[in-house]
């Protein structure tokens, strides 16, 4: 990809048109949520407008057409992401989908979903491990999982270069562990972990892993069967899609046996006053109506992903992810969280501006029409493992062209002279 | 002046690096029985802005109604920081129906986003963060010393 194909691309986003504090917007947050391209939002506005109907639920024809569509999504998210259509179960986003896996198993733990559960169960003496890189929602769901089974919470720590700390992992993931919950991409440093590293970590005892995708799904070519993950989570609007649905992978075999987290309609086979019978999977994990229109919205954007290549989204943003850092290094006063020049990446960089807080950079940024994420972006343990409360990260996706970061650059060099700080001070 | 500039005014800059008032503070129960012993009623308030974790905790000395000392520590941007600053000038030696009132003129400006100037004749340097009040995402970060005071001021009060 060259700027002049992300010119293009460009075009089929509306809301990057416009002006900002009297400066073209220039976005650079995507990290957090994406922009949709037209069709997405035609897509979502074409159900609505003919096909709006309860799936799973009517026998007339715009509830076939309508569960027709649903399922045609899961197909293609599927197979976007290497997974069997029957391994897809539509959440509200990531957070939700790793609170499904945790409250299954902490009803497994309660003995619920009988002997073939018992795989999930868990209690005292039993471990689960996280990274200390995680976003929020891959750790509090499981540190409120070890309080409700009295199973203990471990973490595999993080070095100093903001990479993991893999030979504690191989301490850290031992007999006890039963789960292995972490990130692919760090939504902070911008690393990417070593899978089949820490998968094999896992396996050794028979731990089952859970893989946060949020970053990675939306920037890289990812298959869930080739990383050999047990679970994966990614959410639909940071891959073009909507807000209000995302995705647990499952494997087959593993979600047949796992106890429902939501119950009610859309989920049962047979009910009685005392008790009902579950469906299959994914429907058993679909309680209630469900989210129709964005699932529809995200196969296209998942179509949109697909014909741009997800391996030229890739060398896109592995090229300004590098031009990020490059330039970043050479302005004063300046530490990135992580990993330098050179080093695989994401196409984002998180920065701490001595002397100036991460909000006041935000500020300035945005008086020029820049969009950033400021703040601990929902991994405090990791702003304080690496010595900061908060951060400043700009974050690219396929429509971001070298000449915005080139333009983050020169207005963050300008951050330190506005609030009167010599470069080079620390606080 | 650019919006910017009237959002970030040189007082504003100055202050949030010189801290009037800030302090490693000493442990509350003691203070607060050291207070009671030479009549002086002592609380603190810790507020916390999620948003960009802006952190202010406040501890208020009140003596026969009178607001005699000021100390804060805290962490956060420089609107934050730069207001416990100016607060403990501000509001140090007001009577307490003083500093409500002062703190009342200064909400309602901070929330009128834009529409209401500072009264400097009220606010003292406190007007400075009249630029603030047109960035609502900003003035919870001006707010948060000030609901500390007032949250302080309650339970000083209360004992
Ligand atoms: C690495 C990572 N995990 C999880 C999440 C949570 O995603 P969501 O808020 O869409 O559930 C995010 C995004 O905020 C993320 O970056």
């Amino acid at each position: 990809m060259t700027n002049i194909d992300v010119e293009r691309i460009r075009n089929d986003f509306p809301v990057l048109h416009q002006t900002v504090n009297g400066h073209p917007l220039t976005y650079l947050d995507s990290g957090a949520t994406s922009q949709n391209p037209i069709s997405v939002l035609e897509a979502e506005q074409e159900y609505y407008e003919q096909r709006n109907a309860a799936v799973h639920r009517g026998a007339h024809t715009l509830a076939v057409e309508a569960t027709e569509a649903f399922e045609a999504a899961r197909e293609k998210v599927a197979a976007f992401v290497g997974a069997e259509t029957d391994e897809i179960v539509w959440t509200s986003n990531a957070t939700e989908a790793i609170n499904l896996l945790a409250y299954s198993f902490s009803n497994a733990s309660l003995g619920l979903g009988g002997p073939p559960a018992r795989r999930f169960s868990l209690g005292s003496g039993d471990e689960i491990v996280v990274t200390e890189m995680e976003h929020h929602a891959n750790l509090i769901p499981w540190q409120q999982l070890a309080l409700r089974t009295g199973a203990t919470l471990r973490f595999i720590p993080v070095l100093d270069d903001g990479s993991l700390d893999l030979l504690a992992a191989a301490d850290v993931v031992g007999q006890h562990t039963r789960l292995l919950a972490f990130t692919h991409g760090s939504n902070v440093t911008g690393i990417i972990n070593p899978v089949a590293e820490l998968v094999a970590l896992a396996r050794k005892v028979g731990a089952l892993v859970v893989l946060d995708a949020c970053q990675t799904v939306p920037h890289l070519p990812v298959d869930v069967q080739a990383l050999d993950v047990d679970f994966a989570v990614f959410s639909g609007h940071k891959m073009l899609g909507p807000t209000g649905i995302g995705v647990l992978f499952g494997k087959a075999e593993l979600l047949a046996d796992m106890p429902p987290f939501l119950t009610g309609g859309s989920m049962i086979t047979t009910v009685n006053m005392q008790a009902a019978e579950f469906l299959a999977p994914p429907q058993r994990f679909e309680a209630g109506t469900q989210r129709i229109s964005q699932a529809i919205a995200l196969a296209a954007a998942v179509d949109y992903l697909s014909e741009t290549g997800m391996d030229r989204v890739a060398a896109w943003e592995a090229q300004l992810g590098q031009r990020l850092v490059a330039g970043l290094a050479e302005i004063g006063g300046v530490r990135l969280l992580g990993p330098g020049v050179g080093v695989e990446r994401l196409g984002l960089a998180a920065v701490d501006v001595a002397g100036v807080h991460a909000h006041d950079v935000g500020q300035f940024l945005d008086d020029a029409g820049i969009a950033v994420r400021v703040g601990h972006h929902c991994a405090q343990p990791l702003h304080r493992r690496l010595g900061v409360t908060a951060s400043t990260r700009a974050s690219t996706y396929l429509y971001n062209t070298t000449d915005e970061v080139d333009l983050f650059l020169a207005t963050l060099a300008e951050v330190a002279p506005f609030f009167g700080v010599s470069a080079g001070a620390t606080r | 002046m650019s919006d910017l500039q009237s959002l970030y005014q040189t007082i504003i800059l100055e202050h949030s690096k010189e801290r009037h008032g800030a302090a490693t503070l000493t442990p509350l129960a003691e203070a607060v029985s050291r207070g009671a012993a030479t009549g002086l009623s002592v609380a603190e308030s810790h507020q916390i802005n999620t948003t960009c974790g802006d952190e202010v905790t406040l501890r208020v000395s009140i003596a026969a109604g009178t607001v005699t000392d000021l100390v804060w520590s805290g962490e956060g941007c420089s609107i934050s920081q730069a207001s416990a600053s100016i607060l403990t000038d501000t509001l140090r030696g007001l009577s307490t129906d003083e500093a409500r009132a002062l703190l009342d003129n200064f909400r309602e400006m901070l929330r009128s986003r834009g529409k209401i100037e500072p009264d400097e004749e009220i606010l003292g340097d406190a007007a400075a963060f009249g630029g603030v009040s047109r960035y609502p995402a900003r003035v919870k970060c001006a707010m948060l010393p000030w609901v500390a005071f007032e949250a302080a001021l309650i339970e000083t009060e209360s004992r």
